[in-house]
């Protein structure tokens, strides 16, 4: 975008009266919103209203958030993966998920926010993560489950990101996505060995997706009428489907899907309408959603606790290397902490 | 750093053909050092989600992987790789006790890394360098374990002039895995290649770092109890059969599935 350069001549226009700074303002929302107009993409230099700013920090740290929460209910299983082959996958898929939590708070940082910040954010609950993230993987199927209904809900929620008005965002998008489309053909692969293997095999599968499909549909979100951030983030170009059409996409992709990996959805309303050419499905239970965003769902105190866990006992080692870091600049520049 | 997988981290076939090896001695040393990978892949395995920083996050399960791809290969020089993995007992198992030791704190599992990788990063270097039935998977493996001997040189430099606490830390752990170090030099036929010779440069290596780190180098016996050798010989300590109870338990509640 050329907002950055237009608008800094505007500032040194004339300094000091209020209808000098008034027209300032005026000319530097106005070259913002050409730029978003035109499908410019706004960098980290260039001027932008405070709301944009608040409102991209506040989804790109919940997004990080997620990849940081979501390690744990797979990485509840690394150490009963039941072949060395599926323990691997599962391996690299955690350790993507910590990189693409670097990405992202990479991203949030160029906001003129820390990483920090964001984690004590995180740690005391003013800020949230996904809510799918609060439910127990009790079997190996879940794990399947995850990549290939959890994962595929976030590539349909992520992929128009990668054309999201912010830059550092989308680029972080379109390397994120490309490796959440592998974890979710591994999902779907595993899943399919499952439900083709023994019949409690079979069973293991079908009782995952039972209890995976409709905290899936949740992750796109609240209903349009309900969703309080949707119309601006669709205005500032952040977002680009509501989520309700995004929901219907997802729906439109994964029935069919279950049907050849020869698993039932749990949805006795779930059928194609040949006049809408979607799918139609049952209604969501909007009460369990809000419960489980505040705080009630089956797993919330766990995934928190384990998080600030982590981080406390993390602290001497921290430590430790920040000082390492002050005692030897120069020498190595290596500060990890 | 950050790895992108870009193949499926389950696939071995890019490495050395799976192929079991005809020389019982052969088979028997691809055995013990498949167990070594395996079991501290496991270790590093349980770190995944509490890590002190994001970057460790990543490097753990970094090494991890590639243990757990030389174990791939090693376990399938010796037969089937699950069936080695997931049905034989404790006393079946090869590695050395050093491996198996839980993780503790950080500064537990960084001298634990220091300690392995570095005799690591010496065997295969040397068994890259000869002609023998391993060479060509040590040729791949030393690249791999240079970055885990860095990685944790670099850690045991940090904790150990850090802080006053990091240093105790490091010191403990240092001394408290001290007694399993003396079992990585036993001899162990059919690599073509004595293992004893490296002693002398593992203790160089590491008394320079730790050294290096305002550590001191231990001064306790380097074995235990037990007669070294023992994780060798299927001697284990008390912490592994529980470590096996729960890496093996799905695989073993469901005979014959294919996963």
């Amino acid at each position: 975008m050329t907002a950055g350069t237009a608008g800094t001549a505007v500032t040194a226009e004339a300094p000091g009266t209020d209808a000098a700074d008034a027209a300032a303002q005026a000319a530097r929302e106005a070259v913002f919103d050409a730029a978003v107009a035109a499908d410019e993409r706004i960098e980290p230099r260039d001027w932008m209203p405070e709301a944009y700013r608040a409102s991209l920090v506040r989804q790109i740290a919940q997004h990080a958030h997620s990849e940081i929460i979501g390690m744990q209910p797979e990485a509840n299983w690394i150490t009963r993966a039941p072949s060395l082959r599926r323990k691997a996958i599962l391996m690299a898929k955690v350790q993507d998920e910590a990189g693409h939590g670097l990405y992202l708070y990479s991203a949030a940082e160029t906001l003129g926010v820390s990483r920090d910040e964001l984690l004590d954010k995180l740690h005391s609950g003013r800020q949230k993560y996904s809510s799918i993230f609060n439910y127990p993987t009790l079997t190996w199927a879940d794990v399947g489950a995850i990549g290939w209904l959890v994962d595929g809900a976030a590539i349909t929620n992520q992929v128009p990101l990668c054309r999201c008005s912010y830059g550092p965002y989308a680029r972080a998008m379109v390397r994120v996505c490309k490796e959440e489309s592998f974890h979710q053909r591994q999902g779907y692969e595993a899943l399919l060995a499952l439900s083709r293997g023994t019949e409690a095999q079979h069973a293991m599968a079908q009782d995952a997706v039972d209890r995976w499909w409709w905290p899936s549909l949740m992750m796109f979100g609240p209903p349009d009428d309900v969703s309080t951030h949707s119309e601006q983030a669709m205005a500032w170009k952040i977002k680009r489907h509501s989520n309700d059409e995004l929901r219907q996409r997802f729906v439109d992709i994964a029935a069919p899907q279950a049907e050849a990996l020869g698993l039932t959805l749990p949805d006795p309303d779930l059928k194609w309408n040949e006049e809408r050419g979607h799918y139609d499905f049952g209604p969501i239970d909007w009460d369990e959603f809000w419960d489980v965003l505040k705080g009630n769902g089956p797993c919330n105190d766990q995934r928190i606790t384990k998080r600030r866990q982590a981080h406390e006992d993390g602290a001497w080692v921290r430590e430790a290397a920040a000082a390492y870091a002050r005692k030897h600049t120069g020498q190595h520049g290596e500060a990890q902490a | 750093m950050t790895t992108t997988h870009t193949t499926d981290p389950g696939d071995t076939t890019g490495t050395t053909p799976a192929a079991p090896a005809a020389d019982p001695a052969v088979t028997a040393a691809a055995l013990a050092l498949g167990d070594d990978a395996l079991v501290l892949a496991q270790r590093l395995g349980e770190w995944a989600g509490s890590a002190p920083v994001l970057e460790e996050e990543v490097a753990l399960a970094n090494i991890a992987l590639d243990l757990l791809g030389q174990a791939r290969v090693l376990l399938s020089l010796a037969g089937d790789e699950d069936e080695l993995a997931f049905l034989r007992e404790e006393r079946a198992f090869r590695n050395v006790q050093l491996v198996e030791q839980p993780n503790g704190d950080f500064a537990h599992t960084i001298a634990r890394q220091l300690y392995f990788s570095t005799y690591q990063r010496l065997l295969y270097a040397a068994l890259a360098d000869g002609d023998g039935p391993l060479a060509g998977l040590a040729g791949k493996a030393v690249k791999e374990v240079a970055y885990h001997q860095d990685h944790a040189e670099h850690w045991t430099l940090r904790l150990g002039d850090g802080t006053d606490e990091s240093h105790r830390r490091m010191q403990t752990a240092c001394d408290a895995l001290w007694r399993y170090t003396g079992e990585l030099f036993q001899p162990l036929d059919g690599l073509g290649l004595d293992t004893t010779t490296l002693e002398a440069a593992w203790l160089d290596s590491v008394t320079a770092v730790l050294t290096r780190a305002g550590l001191t180098v231990p001064t306790g016996p380097r074995t235990g109890a037990w007669r070294a050798g023992a994780g060798r010989q299927g001697l284990h300590t008390e912490h592994f059969g529980r470590m096996l109870a729960e890496m093996q338990h799905l695989h073993r509640s469901h005979p014959g599935a294919t996963w």
